[in-house]
């Protein structure tokens, strides 16, 4: 396959899971800013996962969750607003449209259609669970339409190399942001506050419920760990993410993705062999951040093996 | 039940005559009449809602809005019976022959020109005529691979060709999906009917494309080159990328090593035999050409020239599309294949003669001016539909240069029954078969209906708000 081909295929679909785990991010934010009123923190994880709270910062002074909500949702001047990350997956998927199925192609098109009567009409606090939805969804529909009407060939493997290299990145990041998070804030009485913060985390990779069905106990900071850092069944954790990596690269053509699967092996390997005792002795957070390291670093590896255009 | 507008004689109209309804309407005719007219109106409306979904859009130069617009597609077809399609196929395959023997010719021995039937100074000095393919010989000899040769039907019931189209005809993507989706509106039609497919045409293609690879390449890997998504015809090349099967590249996916060209691939580096290029010479090679071009290939000329790489269409067919040489073309058809046209030209002044001038300035309001190198409808004037300012203004443009322009008497271009606004009513059309030539010359029985939309507007180019129908070649004299 050409590698700008495969460049742009990698990126749509980096973008639409991108977007996908923006709208749960602010989805469960906006949440928590109910739960405790005049309290910013919350608003402020999605922005703080996104890396823009700096930017944000600069154009509103006071975070409000109206704005919030617009900047990450709808913002065309935002470069990660889930509007601009549908925006370019649909651009990326134009360039390569030729290599995908009819239905692919159309389901694309028609989220960019979509948002951009969503960017129109606005948001709300009324509308703004419909809209995110709406983004859960049409991710949704994304991936299921490539798993079914996709030839199992690179285009593919290039695709999925994006999901989950963008999803173990925000997997990643969540969890680090969290940790911090709760780290940096009061000790509660029982740590009532704890509880509905780690709830939040689970909720916001689709995992509260996988949660009560493995552990069938209350929710502790090591079992979340572990839950979204080492267990292969959950499909948002980190060791699911790289298993699926591993496995992709195994697939595609041809001798140029050595080192690319090397590092993967590497950490999927890692994530393997590891104990959740492991990674808390030596720090979560140190942990997180060396992960977040790695997937980067294999993120760029994987560009010079196959899409850079040399 | 609803009126169709009544018969203007000034012109041709495809559906009816004085005596009734022609042959190859008259059940189309029968079953538009019966057809309510909201639900046609609801069918209408179906088709674009689809070709937006689909995405068939068309970049519009110069239109900030609507840099993706949609070419309006008109539900109601335009039929040729099988016998006047005979006559087009034939008079299509006759012309595009000569003019691949004329493009020959030029780039070798000049025949035409000791002849003494076209002055040497036209071809020369013509800005299509390209130094560089001098003496280079291509495979089956073969300079358009791919011609659009547009066609239109006078008053008297004639077809007339309006120009040829030689270096990157565009528009089969539409023949193609407009069909598809009036097979998708009007399956009933398609049952009765026997209409002629068109949809084997990228099979042909890529065959005409593998024909006239270079004789090393065995199994020739043939690609298309796009100047990219910002293009106007950027849907067309994905398109046909994906119907033949083959990689849809730009420039930069391209590279000259040892002698070939190579296009990069996630497994490295692979070999290029056939460019089907949409993309005009002065962009294709910045080391030979447009040396600011940054959506070519540097070295590809080289490589070309040395018959490695085989470039469809090939460099230099500009100088026989030109409407400078237009004229000429049913004296080559005479001078190498020693046949009479069946093709009619439609009669043309060039202002570079004196005589040819002194007379246009005199009848600018009647006549359709055109720039000799100009394409898509732009910068011509319409004598009857402009204003006297506008006339004096292309006075001016005309007498500072002549040699830039030719005229040609306002055509009446046959009309057809369309859907508008207010029902159904005559609307201007032109034709435009798409002829190819490799192995043989042929065509499919089809090809691109433009239609003028505005109420009496001759000018069907998509860039200036033309549409397009369905056009169906009948496969029996009458219809069934």
């Amino acid at each position: 396959m050409l590698s700008r081909m495969a460049e742009c295929l990698y990126w749509m679909a980096r973008n639409m899971e991108r977007a996908e785990n923006t709208a749960r991010l602010l989805d469960v934010s906006l949440q928590m800013s109910l739960l405790h009123a005049g309290s910013q923190d919350d608003l402020l994880v999605p922005l703080d996962v996104t890396g823009t709270t700096g930017d944000f910062l600069q154009r509103q002074a006071v975070p409000r969750a109206s704005d919030v909500l617009h900047y990450l949702a709808l913002d065309g001047e935002t470069p990660g607003s889930i509007f601009n990350c549908i925006r370019r997956a649909r651009e990326n998927a134009h360039v390569v449209r030729v290599k995908m199925s009819t239905e692919m192609w159309e389901q694309i098109n028609g989220t960019w259609l979509e948002a951009r009567e969503w960017q129109q009409s606005g948001l709300d606090t009324h509308t703004a669970s419909t809209f995110l939805d709406w983004v859960k969804q049409r991710s949704h529909l994304f991936r299921g339409i490539s798993y079914g009407t996709m030839l199992r060939n690179d285009t593919f493997q290039f695709s999925r190399l994006g999901t989950f290299i963008e999803r173990a990145d925000n997997t990643a990041r969540i969890l680090n942001v969290k940790t911090k998070q709760i780290r940096d804030g009061e000790p509660q009485a029982e740590n009532i506050l704890d509880y509905y913060q780690w709830a939040a985390l689970l909720r916001s990779v689709s995992a509260f419920e996988a949660f009560r069905d493995t552990y069938r106990d209350s929710i502790t900071p090591e079992r979340v760990a572990e839950l979204l850092i080492l267990r292969p069944d959950m499909p948002r954790s980190l060791r699911a993410c790289l298993d699926e990596i591993d496995q992709v690269l195994s697939h595609i053509e041809g001798q140029a993705g050595r080192a690319a699967r090397r590092l993967a092996s590497e950490i999927q390997a890692r994530l393997t062999y590891s104990s959740i005792e492991d990674i808390f002795s030596q720090g979560l957070e140190q942990s997180l951040d060396g992960l977040i390291e790695d997937i980067t670093r294999l993120g760029q590896v994987i560009h010079h093996s196959y899409l850079e255009v040399v | 039940m609803h009126a169709i507008k009544p018969l203007d004689l000034s012109h041709y109209d495809e559906m009816l005559s004085q005596h009734g309804t022609r042959s190859a309407y008259r059940h189309f005719a029968h079953w538009l009449h019966q057809a309510p007219f909201d639900w046609l109106q609801h069918k209408q409306a179906e088709a674009d809602a689809l070709f937006r979904r689909v995405g068939i859009t068309f970049a519009v130069y110069g239109d900030e809005s609507g840099a993706e617009r949609l070419i309006p597609f008109d539900t109601i077809p335009r039929i040729i019976s099988a016998s006047e399609w005979k006559t087009l196929e034939a008079g299509c395959i006759q012309r595009v022959s000569a003019l691949n023997r004329f493009l020959h010719d030029i780039y070798h021995q000049q025949e035409i020109l000791k002849a003494g039937i076209i002055p040497p100074e036209q071809i020369l000095t013509n800005a299509g005529y390209q130094l560089a393919m001098q003496g280079i010989d291509l495979p089956r000899q073969v300079y358009a691979h791919i011609a659009g040769v547009d066609i239109i039907r006078h008053s008297d019931g004639g077809f007339y060709v309006l120009e040829d189209n030689l270096r990157t005809p565009s528009g089969v993507s539409y023949m193609l999906e407009n069909r598809k989706m009036m097979m998708r509106l009007f399956p009933e039609l398609f049952a009765r009917y026997d209409i002629t497919p068109v949809e084997h045409y990228p099979n042909l293609l890529l065959d005409t494309l593998r024909a006239v690879a270079p004789a090393e390449a065995g199994n020739p890997t043939v690609v298309v080159l796009t100047p990219g998504q910002y293009n106007s015809a950027y849907f067309e090349h994905a398109f046909l990328a994906s119907q033949m099967g083959v990689e849809l590249v730009e420039g930069q996916d391209l590279f000259v090593k040892h002698g070939h060209v190579y296009m990069r691939t996630t497994t490295g580096a692979q070999r290029v035999d056939v460019i089907y290029r949409r993309l005009d010479d002065d962009y294709l090679d910045p080391l030979v050409f447009n040396a600011d071009s940054m959506l070519g290939v540097p070295g590809l000329m080289s490589v070309y020239r040395q018959g490695r790489v085989s470039v469809c269409n090939a460099v230099g067919t500009g100088v026989a599309d030109d409407k400078s040489i237009y004229p000429y073309v049913p004296e080559m058809i005479r001078f190498y294949l020693g046949e009479e046209p069946i093709l009619h030209n439609v009669p043309t002044w060039q202002l570079r003669k004196p005589d040819d001038l002194a007379y246009v300035l005199e009848h600018l309001a009647e006549l359709v001016v055109k720039e000799v190198h100009g394409a898509g409808g732009y910068g011509m004037l319409v004598g009857p539909a402009a204003s006297r300012a506008e006339i004096e203004n292309y006075r001016a443009r005309i007498v500072a240069d002549p040699a830039n322009f030719i005229a040609q008497p306002t055509l009446s271009l046959s009309t057809c029954p369309t859907f508008v606004e207010a029902g159904i009513a005559p609307r201007h059309i032109d034709l435009r078969p798409f002829v190819l030539s490799g192995k043989k010359v042929q065509l499919v029985a089809g090809g691109l209906t433009r239609v003028a939309l505005r109420a009496g507007s001759l000018v069907v180019n998509s860039s200036q708000g033309g549409g397009t129908k369905d056009t169906w070649i009948l496969q029996e004299e009458t219809a069934c």
